[in-house]
């Protein structure tokens, strides 16, 4: 597999587009001030996605227009998945992609509506490519953004993402969550005897494929903040605990031989440490594992099940699951197991929270009334708004950039022997809207989504 | 839950699995109690699963929420403790289970409880902890596989199993 971070081998800014301002450069220190330094405002987000035109990169031939068309298509999902972007409708445009790659008509572009507009040009070089695009504002008619990509063809993919995010941060002003990965568990068979298996795929569904063989069952993956290492549960010898899954090896090990089944792993911010859940005798109780030593050291302790763990993204509090008080509630401590606070007030059981990667909320699966909510709240347990609802849901993970989550939606059996019962991987903005199924070759349960690969 | 209640949740659960699996007699000797009947009496060859299944019962359910073995399950466990004292060499993993209304983390550490809990039932009848071990599927492995209120009383379970 590739090292993710390795794969752009060179990339360069594109100065002086077509004769008008535009150094790469120049744009990111001075962009206009409709755009820049945008903080993605919740409430506007569903009101008024950004529309922009999305010509197909232009080509010198046959195979770069259609290597060209490819990109495009990519960049083009992942604005309109986000929401926050609307694609023109390609029938509208007036220049021709060729004539806009060279210069584009502002004019051409403003009266079909597009605020923004993306144009490029593909070049195929035996097994290489070298990917060129800029990005445009249509009313100030200025460059926003310019930048060529040489990489191995065959990761055009992934150019195609990298693009996706330059642009989302450009016209948003935050970081994008594109050029990402989700590990799962793709499940198979019947739900007495189902085949649970890890699996990872772009976040847009393409490059699916499976990393362990369903011998044993495997369960909640969790992404190392390097992207190459994964931590997950494996039922392995019967013996259920954590293991660590190495994306560039495709080697599994356990943790280490803790006593007792050893659940829910996650790791810490500075990737040292792996928090989980231990159940010995009759409680669970978080603890933590560090890495290199592979020593243990006891969080909680004493009265109920604490599970699920998640740390703050500056690693001082670990948040959690536990039916100490009598059910399930969200509680937070410090790092060190100390200073437990009950965040969780609302009406029903709160469970699996996971702490957003910008730090100023906490997604969480609420029951309550025979169903299942996702939701978010601040850390403090205020603020909480619950983003989709149904029979049966769980499990939320952000993307890097925290404004979006994916989370596993499950259907309600309609007989005995289960038919009817589903498992599928969905997505949804933080402010409760744009909600898509994700589509997996198999059901699917437990995603996780990994931090930005290249960044 | 009272019990009452919790014994006619048993009750369902016998008639439900036997529908469930493809065999032709109906689980004997069990009473109230659940199980499966896997073999017609006779075939059973004993200290097996099967005839810990057919003679003794091989599961104990419990009340939603709960990892406590109520007193009209208590006496399943009591005979398999009989059982298992006939049969010194046999040694058994005992399964903890539970129903699909809940999240998978907790139902895990939820199932490790209950099988913690059918466990010590087992021990406190005598039975060594060197012949017994303990192990979750959570929500993972239900038993029924629908998705009523009969089918997650099936699957709120402790499973003890001939290894």
């Amino acid at each position: 597999m590739n090292q993710p971070n390795l794969l752009l081998s060179r990339r360069v800014a594109l100065l002086g587009g077509a004769g008008l301002l535009g150094a790469s450069s120049l744009a990111r220190a001075q962009a206009p001030a409709a755009t820049a330094g945008q903080v993605i405002d919740i409430n506007r987000a569903r009101t008024d996605p950004i529309p922009i035109a999305l010509p197909n990169f232009a080509g010198s031939s046959p195979d770069a227009q259609r290597l060209g068309q490819n990109i495009t298509q990519v960049i083009t999902n992942n604005l309109r998945n986000s929401g926050l972007f609307r694609p023109v409708a390609r029938e509208a445009y007036i220049q021709t992609p060729e004539a806009a790659a060279g210069a584009p008509r502002f004019q051409d572009w403003r009266v079909i509506g597009a605020q923004a507009l993306v144009t490029g040009r593909a070049e195929p070089q035996g097994d290489r490519a070298r990917i060129e695009f800029r990005l445009w504002e249509v009313n100030s008619e200025q460059q926003l953004q310019g930048t060529a990509y040489t990489a191995a063809a065959n990761n055009w993919r992934q150019i195609a993402h990298v693009i996706s995010d330059v642009i989302y941060e450009r016209m948003l002003g935050e970081k994008g969550y594109f050029d990402t990965r989700i590990v799962y568990v793709a499940e198979s068979g019947p739900r007495d005897r189902r085949t649970r298996r890890l699996a990872i795929m772009d976040q847009d569904g393409e490059n699916n494929r499976f990393l362990t063989d369903g011998t044993f069952q495997a369960l909640t993956p969790r992404f190392h903040p390097n992207a190459r290492q994964i931590a997950f549960m494996s039922y392995n010898n019967n013996q259920p605990r954590v293991y660590l899954f190495d994306l560039n090896s495709g080697r599994q090990e356990v943790l280490g031989n803790f006593q007792g089944m050893t659940l829910s792993p996650r790791f810490s911010p500075d990737g040292r440490s792996v928090v989980l859940s231990s159940a010995r005798g009759g409680d669970a109780n978080i603890f933590v594992v560090d890495l290199a030593s592979r020593r243990e050291r006891q969080l909680t302790s004493g009265g109920g099940l604490d599970v699920s763990p998640s740390y703050s993204p500056d690693g001082s509090q670990i948040v959690f699951n536990s039916d100490r008080g009598g059910d399930q509630q969200i509680y937070v401590m410090d790092a060190n197991g100390g200073g437990v606070r009950r965040i969780s007030f609302g009406n029903g059981r709160y469970a699996t929270p996971v702490w957003s990667p910008r730090g100023d909320l906490i997604a969480f699966t609420r029951m309550g009334g025979g169903r299942f909510g996702i939701g978010v709240m601040r850390p403090d347990g205020s603020g909480e708004r619950i983003l989709s609802e149904g029979w049966s849901m769980e499990g939320p993970s952000f993307a890097p950039n925290g404004r979006v989550l994916t989370f596993y939606r499950e259907t309600r059996a309609r007989d005995s022997r289960g038919g009817g019962y589903s498992a599928r991987l969905a997505m949804i903005d933080i402010a409760g809207f744009n909600e898509r199924q994700v589509i997996t070759p198999t059901d699917a349960t437990d995603p996780s989504w990994s931090p930005l690969l290249s960044s | 839950m009272n019990t009452k209640l919790l014994g006619a949740l048993a009750a369902a659960a016998l008639l439900s699995a036997c529908a469930s699996e493809d065999t032709s007699g109906a689980a004997t000797g069990a009473g109230a109690t659940g199980g499966t009947g896997m073999m017609g009496a006779g075939a059973v060859r004993p200290g097996s699963q099967e005839d810990l299944v057919a003679n003794v019962g091989d599961r104990v359910f419990f009340a939603l929420d709960s990892s406590s073995v109520g007193a009209d399950q208590r006496p399943t466990l009591e005979r398999q403790a009989s059982w298992l004292a006939q049969y010194p060499q046999v040694q058994v993993a005992v399964e903890g289970h539970a129903d699909e209304r809940g999240t998978r983390e907790y139902n895990l550490a939820l199932g490790q409880r209950r099988a913690n809990a059918a466990r010590d039932v087992l021990v406190a009848s005598g039975v060594s902890s060197a012949r017994l071990s303990t192990i979750s599927y959570g929500k993972d492995r239900p038993a029924a596989l629908g998705s009523s209120e009969d089918a997650w009383a099936q699957n709120r379970r402790a499973v003890t199993v001939v290894r």
